[in-house]
């Protein structure tokens, strides 16, 4: 049976550096001293690596970081805390203009974790319900994030209202939300209230989260039995794409 | 100051100007106080000796220029659109420019910069100008740092004498680049140890004894008024950043206060017209001046490292590759296993005031993880508010029933919490989280008539989180208690022979 590669093990040395670094850039010379390697050995491995995605230089000539292809082949799991972090000032800016509660939720196995949560701008008694759960199948959020994820996740779906849709319904629900870039639900999970909320992507394109308000059908809708207003769908849309935007500037 | 009215005006956005320390932003806001754009720019920081740090002034109006540049075209805005400019500052940051080309005639010295340490010691107890400035003799304010300009710049003094450059904090140089007039806010003047506290104006006595030519100095005016125009668009105000965030906050009455949390943490308590004198530690500084509006003044707790910690954690420690992060490692333990950690890194500040001091962890045991140390990096931030609310409760003689929260750190849900729990008061936070850029937009808007008074503003503040305390009240005091011990075993670590 052949040993190990020496320069796969290199290349590992290499990536584990550029991951647990301070910093998370590193130069040629940086790379060369920490591993006790001569400087064309790591040039060498990093352009290799460069190559094929799993590092990148922010410019030609400048330090190394990991790439994109990295964390493609990794998961697409983004720390709920540096989502919320990231999304601080435009959920707020949603609260405002909609008048209602935001929430930005994502999948923690078959439901959706709120990681974040603005209060209706009301100064009413509202608690904070960051940490809790929701059943994806009756909710905005949770629909926004399985049309865009990489499964259905497993189980049998909790009806919650006479409104909740049954798995068929569901499908084709998932169909509309991939094209329209956006789901809601209008008594689903609880007579009387209605959710909207679109897809947070990374500069990857990955959708990582969904950001959404909820409230009252007489606050959202025109009429009990129509979808959500467009103008809030608008500012729904809106929030979510200056998120994008937001992560689409996280530098590793 | 304002008719109230704006009907018949087009749709207009007021845009905040944020010069921090590290970077410029420029942030435009529409008139329920929500976000509309964010552009911002780093700059360098510039380090020629060790205690040293200075800023590119010119690099900073270039940087300022672009993010205003920046922020209208990710809107699609035009300077047609905006109703006035406000601006908000990095405090203490001092910078002489040559009258004639506009040309600073040295690096801006930065408020961290201790250079003038020694200048400070010959200038004797820390309480003698504590009556006029409200400050003590420290480092930080502005009028050593001038002061040092003008003996180690060479030809300076006699430059200045002869009227031919002018001094600013980072508010006049940028209204000076923006509108040509040499101005600056009762709030930053309050920062420079050299302007009186009860008259609002350069005291003779203190800027004789700082030995500063009273020519190059800017004329003293409040905080929200129209001091020119750039491209024609009023520039209407100017704030210290900390005033700035009391402002943003809406903390217009005796009582109010607000603590905001970035690399340290600022808690200011409005006092309102009369200047009161801390026994506990606090300084006494100037909270804002609405036009020709009595100024309301205010009492201040700084604690010099909470956000700087996580920042120390996250790169020097690297056990997390981001700020927000720490919370996920806090998480995977229930408590701080016994540990607490101080992090007197360049002294004790308030209530303390002990430059001796250097940081420690106590309680170390074999049991600690990362997690527990993670759990203490966030309690230090908690402890260290409570100790200065302690002070302020003293000082004022009223209980604080409620703290209003600010900044980055806010979004730190399990910080918020603790928070709650060692103050024993709910935490509050409001929908805007940028407040420094709102108080400054607030202010700028008020001069301008786009908002009708501090009424309306109240109206726009709104709650975007609240946390409730949950903790036993034997486990508060005996965690209080143990963060005390560890704060007794910071004192005293420096000795004479240590540089």
């Amino acid at each position: 049976m052949p040993g190990p590669i020496q320069s796969i093990q290199r290349a590992a040395e290499v990536l584990k550096l550029l991951a647990h670094g301070g910093a998370h850039q590193l130069s040629v010379g940086e790379i060369a001293r920490a591993l006790d390697l001569a400087k064309p050995t790591v040039h060498g491995i990093l352009r290799t690596l460069q190559e094929v995605g799993f590092v990148e230089q922010e410019v030609e000539g400048g330090k190394y970081r990991l790439g994109a292809a990295l964390f493609q082949i990794g998961t697409s799991y983004l720390d709920g805390n540096e989502l919320r972090a990231k999304a601080l000032n435009w959920s707020d800016t949603l609260a405002m203009r909609a008048r209602e509660a935001v929430r930005i939720g994502v999948m923690h196995g078959k439901h959706v974790l709120v990681v974040h949560h603005v209060f209706r701008p009301d100064n009413s008694r509202q608690t904070l319900d960051t940490g809790a759960l929701l059943p994806w199948n009756a909710t905005a959020l949770g629909k926004a994030l399985v049309a865009f994820g990489d499964n259905w996740p497993d189980g049998d779906l909790q009806a919650f209202t006479r409104h909740t849709l049954d798995p068929e319904q569901l499908h084709a629900d998932m169909n509309v939300v991939r094209v329209r870039d956006w789901a809601y639900d209008l008594h689903e999970l609880v007579e009387g209230e209605a959710s909207v909320a679109a897809p947070i992507r990374d500069r990857r394109g990955v959708v990582v989260g969904a950001i959404g308000i909820s409230g009252p059908v007489e606050r959202l809708c025109d009429s009990p039995d129509q979808p959500p207003r467009l103008e809030l769908v608008s500012y729904v849309r809106e929030a979510a794409r200056s998120v994008s935007r937001e992560l689409g500037g996280l530098s590793w | 100051m304002s008719n109230g009215s704006h009907k018949g005006v087009h749709v207009a956005y007021i845009a905040a100007i944020d010069q921090g320390t590290t970077s410029s932003r420029c942030i435009v806001f529409d008139q329920a106080g929500g976000i509309v754009s964010v552009a911002q720019r780093e700059h360098r920081q510039i380090f020629p000796k060790p205690g040293w740090v200075e800023h590119d002034a010119s690099e900073i109006w270039t940087n300022v220029q672009a993010v205003v540049r920046d922020a209208l075209s990710h809107a699609s805005l035009s300077l047609g659109d905006i109703a006035a400019f406000g601006i908000t500052n990095q405090r203490e940051t001092t910078v002489v420019w040559d009258k004639a080309t506009g040309e600073p005639v040295h690096n801006a010295i930065v408020w961290q910069d201790t250079r003038t340490d020694a200048l400070i010691r010959r200038l004797g107890d820390q309480d003698r100008f504590r009556e006029r400035s409200g400050l003590p003799l420290a480092t930080y304010f502005s009028g050593p740092k001038l002061r040092w300009l003008l003996d180690n710049v060479e030809g300076l003094r006699a430059r200045a004498e002869r009227g031919e450059v002018l001094f600013g904090t980072m508010d006049t140089w940028l209204i000076w680049n923006l509108t040509g007039r040499h101005v600056t806010d009762v709030t930053n003047a309050s920062r420079t140890m050299l302007m009186n506290l009860e008259t609002l104006d350069w005291d003779q006595e203190l800027v004789d004894a700082m030995d500063v030519p009273r020519e190059m100095l800017p004329e003293i005016r409040s905080s929200s008024e129209v001091y020119g125009t750039y491209e024609g668009v009023p520039v209407a105000s100017a704030l210290g950043d900390q005033q700035a965030a009391l402002f943003g906050q809406t903390c217009f009455e005796p009582g109010e206060g607000k603590c905001t949390y970035g690399t340290g943490a600022f808690l200011l308590i409005n006092t309102g017209g009369k200047p009161v004198h801390s026994q506990n530690g606090l300084l006494t500084t100037v909270g804002y001046q609405i036009g020709d509006q009595p100024a309301a003044y205010a009492l201040e707790g700084a604690v010099a490292v909470t956000g700087a910690l996580v920042q120390w954690f996250r790169d020097k420690v690297g056990l997390i590759s981001s700020a927000a992060e720490i919370e996920t490692l806090a998480r995977t333990v229930d408590d701080n296993g016994g540990a607490y950690f101080v992090p007197a890194f360049s002294g004790l500040f308030a209530p303390h005031w002990r430059s001796d001091a250097r940081g420690v962890i106590a309680g170390l045991t074999g049991y600690i993880s990362r997690g527990h140390l993670a759990r203490a990096v966030l309690e230090a931030s908690a402890w260290q508010t409570r100790e200065v609310v302690d002070a302020m409760n003293a000082d004022s003689g009223v209980d604080l029933t409620t703290l209003r929260v600010d900044g980055g750190m806010t979004a730190n849900n399990l910080l918020m919490q603790f928070l709650s729990d060692v103050l024993d008061v709910p935490v509050v936070r409001p929908i805007v989280a940028e407040t420094t850029c709102l108080g400054a937009a607030y202010a700028a808007g008020l001069a301008v008539g786009y908002w009708s008074g501090t009424d309306e503003l109240k109206a726009n503040w709104h709650k975007a989180a609240e946390w409730e305390p949950s903790m036993e009240p034997a486990a508060r005091a005996r965690g209080y208690r143990k963060w005390k011990k560890a704060v007794e075993r910071t004192v005293g670590w420096m000795d004479e022979d240590d540089d």
